[in-house]
């Protein structure tokens, strides 16, 4: 394995700035991502930049009644914060059903949303993949693709997002906080990745040398009757082949507000805008419910042996929803 | 709670919960791996594997690796010392990747071609990463399905078996079954990687390695090098799981070759990944079981072929049709083993060979006729119990199956059972249970043995036993000291050491037989000699015992280990989601030694039948002949959360003709338990799943048409169908979704 340097670092701008000054770097949060693609021979930097001891690991409440969310808080604590579990169920739930205990204390929510596609063929250097080189094609396409994207893929990737809490952050609107050389920015999470097209090794809309210091919730009421629901090879300790973040405000058994995100089924966390549009202002069935899954997965592509997904994904939200409703009706 | 079996010997340890003897050193780290130990001026050697599945090395640009830091040398098929792989071992032939860098011929992807040594690993690494190889490819077909043109049967007596007219007695059946069952691609990966350390000394080959028989490396490393069988040691105090894989494999003999070019001591540690094409694996298997019975359940016809896979440059098979052999009579019996070479890596013994795929396949065919019959599956097998071996026609040295059947019915709580499928319902969840019988082969090997009495009042025990983790050592301290009839205390047990002399491998499920019957028998010997009376010399007393000529007096009987699984599953049919709530499992499997570490294996076994029933998979990439997510990441086996209250026991059992009563438990605890869950599913359900590993994919599409026609380059956006089941409709769709037979 290629030798690297290491360095810690204790302020934004020192990280930046360093990060500027050296191009073959890479921050390092908890590593639970990146030290494995190293190992692999995927990532090769020459120096980390370890950012685990910003002063960026709190979770405060906004004046507005939403939340900031540090990027270097773990998941660990990101899941066990009172006012996530209360004001966000689905996203302490979403924390929890991912990796380990071990791995949430060390992984760090602004490496989570930058964690890697988990695609056999991306992390596999003797196999060809245009995510890791382009245009060197991708073999996911006719070869191995069950758990990979029904939505928004292209005919050049058709991996999927790894992150459990990015859909539950998708689903709630959340907001990416970023410092660069040049001044601070923000993105919101749906259009913080790229999409695929031709150019799957393009990821992220962050600016080059960007450092995400965290995420900001805006106040979403919607949000406090909330679930998480993974479905995964086994029964823990997996990625998902389908997820669906999802929040209902349902009143007289009509529908105020909807959030729907799902996980696994597309190289991004997939805001189901459509599927709320068909669900707003109308009735709480299971009809409906199921209409709403098939108007978003509409758009679905599906390859040889991931057809699978689409049935789950309205299964999902048919269930989910429908639990819901009967939750609020409590 | 243990259970006492058997006979109490004096002293009482045979059968009494024992912790480790080396417990202390393993959960201190005091307990040494292959892989751990620090020699002086060890250089490190790492792998380099074949990209590409099928072809010839064309050059190995050697040069600019041996200019990076700390590089010593690059062996290859240009430059490695020659070996002699024409020989013929204790188990056949060497498989021919033993045989490193001899040839430019690269059979599969994952083929050594070259070995970068260097002063530290991560140097080695560095530099084994960066050596570029050209290769001349040529087209490669790793497609693995039933009804493959060039499948064969092997030669030998074993490949088929075959009585009566199977054609007539199926025209004849009132009831049959007819059905394809397949299984994936599975690897063992011990948590310990393979490691070696070999180096010379003072004129002797020296190796430290993790392996399953130090004896057997032994031998076989001095045949590949030709070498004095005397001037090579191998050790292998410590192993951290072995399962099959951990015979003689290209790490060892590499070891062997770098030291010997560079007059140092070399270690070479293979890495996860590369043991997923060096070590072995079982091979995918397509099986058609044909079953014909009387209305009442008796078998008429019993036909099982079963198809396998093998590389291009070794022929093993993975012999599942052998299990129903011992197992069911029909006045027909047909049974037949065929395999096909493809350019994959050999496949070589993983847990119960054989009897794990194939029960999978003719214990579910058995739960089908049980269905078809309107019986109880555990009558059904109670009526076909055969009173001599069906094919051989041999007695049974012990048949105690419905014993096992009996009591894990009653704990199980059978007997409450409502036969009907997709009737049970909890929340999301549909619950069902299922059973199936368990068998393995009773074997024994010749095995040496040396028991000392040392003047201080201890014993000391030679023997070239492994413990891969099994708690051989411990159990072998409990079997010496009763036949010394002293405490376990008094005993120093010395294992995995070549120079005790040949024994048998940790493998069949013989190890504790064999070797237990070699401890007794010195050991006895040797109580004898004392009762004499006299003084102890310095050099203590030493007695050898040799079991070869008392294992020739074993007349043919069949002889095997039984046992019953019972599986309790909950399956959402809505998410595809299987889970196993508890699982049962009884054996006669001869007497138990050790129950404490005996338990363990079994229950290590049938959450291996877990795996093997849910997760396990090894996915081959067709385009590039590899496999994909070669890792413990992208290969599932079991999580915790995956294993519910499992539990295993026994019946008394003890085989009359060992000395201790031993019949071996290292692999029946796997046997059967993928069909009990497969079985628990259907009653969930009411789908037959017939493919494994039961996926959700494969749960949530079951019963509907799951073609869907690919999105790229023919692009067409499914209809949703399948999706009926949400709003409580899911039983029904799988009652309604029957039978799938092809």
């Amino acid at each position: 394995m290629k030798e690297f340097g290491y360095r810690r670092v204790s302020d934004v701008s020192g990280a930046v700035a360093l990060l500027g000054a050296e191009p073959d770097a890479r921050f390092l949060g908890g590593g639970t991502n990146l030290v494995d693609l190293m190992k692999a021979g995927v990532e090769r930097p020459g120096l980390l930049i370890d950012v685990r001891e910003l002063p960026l690991d709190r979770i405060e409440a906004t004046d507005d009644g939403g939340l900031r969310i540090g990027a270097t808080v773990t998941n660990s604590d990101l899941a066990a914060d009172p006012e996530v579990r209360r004001r966000y169920p689905a996203l302490a739930q979403a924390v929890l059903a991912g990796a380990s205990g071990q791995l949430r204390n060390m992984a760090t929510v602004g490496g989570n949303l930058l964690q890697r596609t988990r695609c056999g063929y991306f992390t596999d250097l003797t196999k060809p993949c245009n995510k890791r080189v382009p245009g060197s094609g991708c073999p996911a396409i006719k070869g191995e693709h069950r758990n990979h994207a029904i939505l928004g893929a292209s005919e050049h990737c058709a991996a999927v997002h790894p992150s459990d809490m990015g859909v539950a952050l998708a689903a709630f609107d959340a907001v990416v906080s970023y410092e660069t050389a040049h001044g601070p920015g923000e993105l919101p999470l749906t259009e913080f990745y790229l999409p695929v097209g031709d150019t799957p090794h393009l990821e992220t809309a962050l600016p080059p040398g960007a450092l995400i210091t965290g995420i900001t919730l805006p106040p979403a009421p919607v949000a406090a009757l909330s679930r998480y629901r993974k479905v995964r090879e086994r029964a823990s300790y997996a990625f998902a082949i389908g997820s669906l973040a999802a929040a209902l405000d349902v009143q007289d058994g009509v529908i105020r507000e909807v959030r729907l995100a799902f996980g696994a089924v597309a190289s991004r966390p997939w805001r189901a805008r459509e599927a709320e549009r068909v669900l707003a202002g109308g009735p709480a069935s299971a009809e409906a419910f199921a209409a709403a899954a098939d108007a978003e997965l509409a758009a679905a592509r599906v390859l040889p042996h991931n057809g699978f997904k689409v049935t789950l994904m309205r299964n999902l939200v048919v269930a989910t929803l429908t639990e819901l409703t009967e939750e609020a009706a409590r | 709670m243990t259970t006492a079996t058997g006979t109490t010997a004096p002293t009482g340890a045979v059968g009494a919960a024992h912790t480790r003897v080396e417990g202390l050193a393993k959960v201190t780290g005091a307990a040494r791996y292959a892989g751990d130990i620090p020699y002086t001026e060890l250089a490190h050697g790492w792998l380099v594997l074949s990209t590409i599945a099928r072809g010839r090395i064309g050059s190995v640009e050697s040069a600019p690796v041996l200019a990076m830091p700390g590089v010593l040398a690059v062996l290859h098929h240009g430059n490695a010392p020659r070996v002699d792989g024409d020989y013929t071992g204790p188990l056949g032939p060497p498989d021919p990747i033993l045989q490193v860098f001899q040839h430019d011929r690269v059979p599969f992807a994952g083929w050594p071609v070259a070995l970068v040594v260097a002063e530290t690993p991560e140097q080695a690494r560095e530099a084994a990463e960066a050596l570029v190889v050209h290769y001349d490819e040529e087209p490669h077909d790793v497609a693995f399905h039933a009804g493959n043109p060039r499948s064969y049967t092997p030669e030998g007596p074993q490949a088929e078996t075959s009585k009566g007219d199977l054609d007539a007695e199926l025209a004849a059946s009132a009831v049959a079954v007819d059905a394809e069952y397949t299984t994936p691609e599975e690897h063992h990966n011990p948590m310990e990687p393979h490691a070696a350390m070999a180096r010379w000394d003072s004129g002797r080959l020296e190796v430290v390695d993790t392996n399953q028989g130090s004896k057997f490396v032994a031998d076989e490393l001095a045949k590949l090098f030709s070498l004095d069988p005397a001037s090579v040691r191998v050790r292998s105090e410590h192993v951290g799981g072995a399962f099959g894989a951990k015979g003689t494999r290209p790490h060892q003999v590499l070891a062997v070759m770098a030291a010997t070019a560079l007059h140092r001591p070399v270690r070479v540690v293979m890495t996860r990944r590369q043991m997923f094409s060096l070590i072995g694996y079982r091979s995918p298997t397509a099986q058609r079981v044909r079953l014909g019975a009387d209305a009442d359940g008796r078998l008429r016809a019993l036909d099982h072929a079963a198809d396998c896979r093998t590389s291009t440059v070794y022929e093993f098979i993975e012999r599942s049709a052998d299990y129903g052999r011992s197992m069911y009579d029909a006045d027909a019996h047909h049974t037949v083993n065929r395999v096909v070479p493809l350019d994959v890596p050999t496949p070589t013994w993983m847990r119960a060979p054989g009897e794990a795929p194939g029960s999978f396949a003719l214990e579910s065919a058995l739960d089908e006729l049980a269905e078809k019959c309107g019986i109880d599956p555990i009558a059904l097998r109670a009526r076909n119990e055969p009173d001599a071996g069906p094919v051989s026609g041999l007695p049974f040295s012990s048949r105690n199956l419905l014993a096992c059947f009996e009591e894990g019915a009653r704990r199980f709580g059978w007997a409450d059972r409502d036969p009907r499928p997709g009737l049970r319902r909890e929340g999301r969840w549909l619950v069902g249970t299922g059973t199936a019988s368990a068998t393995f082969p009773v074997l024994v090997a010749p095995s040496t043995a040396a028991v000392t009495a040392e003047a201080d009042g201890t014993f000391t025990v030679r023997i070239t036993a492994a413990d891969v983790g099994t708690g051989a050592r411990t159990a072998l301290t409990q079997i010496a000291a009763d036949a010394l009839e002293v405490a376990p205390e008094r005993i120093r047990m010395k294992i995995a050491d070549s120079d005790f002399g040949p024994a048998m491998i940790a493998g069949g499920s013989m190890g504790t037989r064999s070797w237990g019957w070699a401890v007794t028998a010195a050991a006895c010997e040797l109580r004898e000699q004392l009762a004499l009376g006299g003084a102890i010399p310095p050099q203590g007393i030493t007695v050898r015992s040799d079991t070869t000529k008392d294992l020739a007096t074993l007349t043919a009987k069949e002889r095997y280990s039984f046992g019953a699984q019972f599986a309790e599953v909950a399956v959402d049919v809505t998410s595809g989601e299987v889970r196993v709530r508890r699982m049962l499992g009884v054996f006669a499997a001869g007497r138990i030694i050790n129950p404490l570490t005996a338990r363990s294996q079994l229950i290590g076994g049938m959450i291996w039948g877990l795996s093997m029933a849910l997760h396990e998979e090894a996915v081959r990439d067709e385009a590039s002949g590899g496999l994909v997510g070669a890792d413990l990441a992208g290969y599932h086996i079991a999580a915790n959360a995956d294993v519910p209250l499992i539990e295993a026991d026994w019946v008394d059992d003890p085989d009359a003709d060992d000395p201790v009563g031993i019949k071996g438990i290292g692999e029946i605890g796997i046997v059967g338990a993928a069909a009990a869950i497969a079985n628990a599913v259907w009653h969930a359900t009411g789908v037959r799943h017939r493919d494994l590993p039961i996926r959700p994919d494969r749960v949530l599409l079951a019963g509907t048409t799951a073609g869907a026609e690919p999105a790229y380059g023919e692009v067409e956006t499914p209809g949703v169908e399948g999706a009926s089941g949400v709003e409580g409709a899911p039983g029904a769709e799988g009652a309604s979704g029957g039978d799938r037979d092809a």
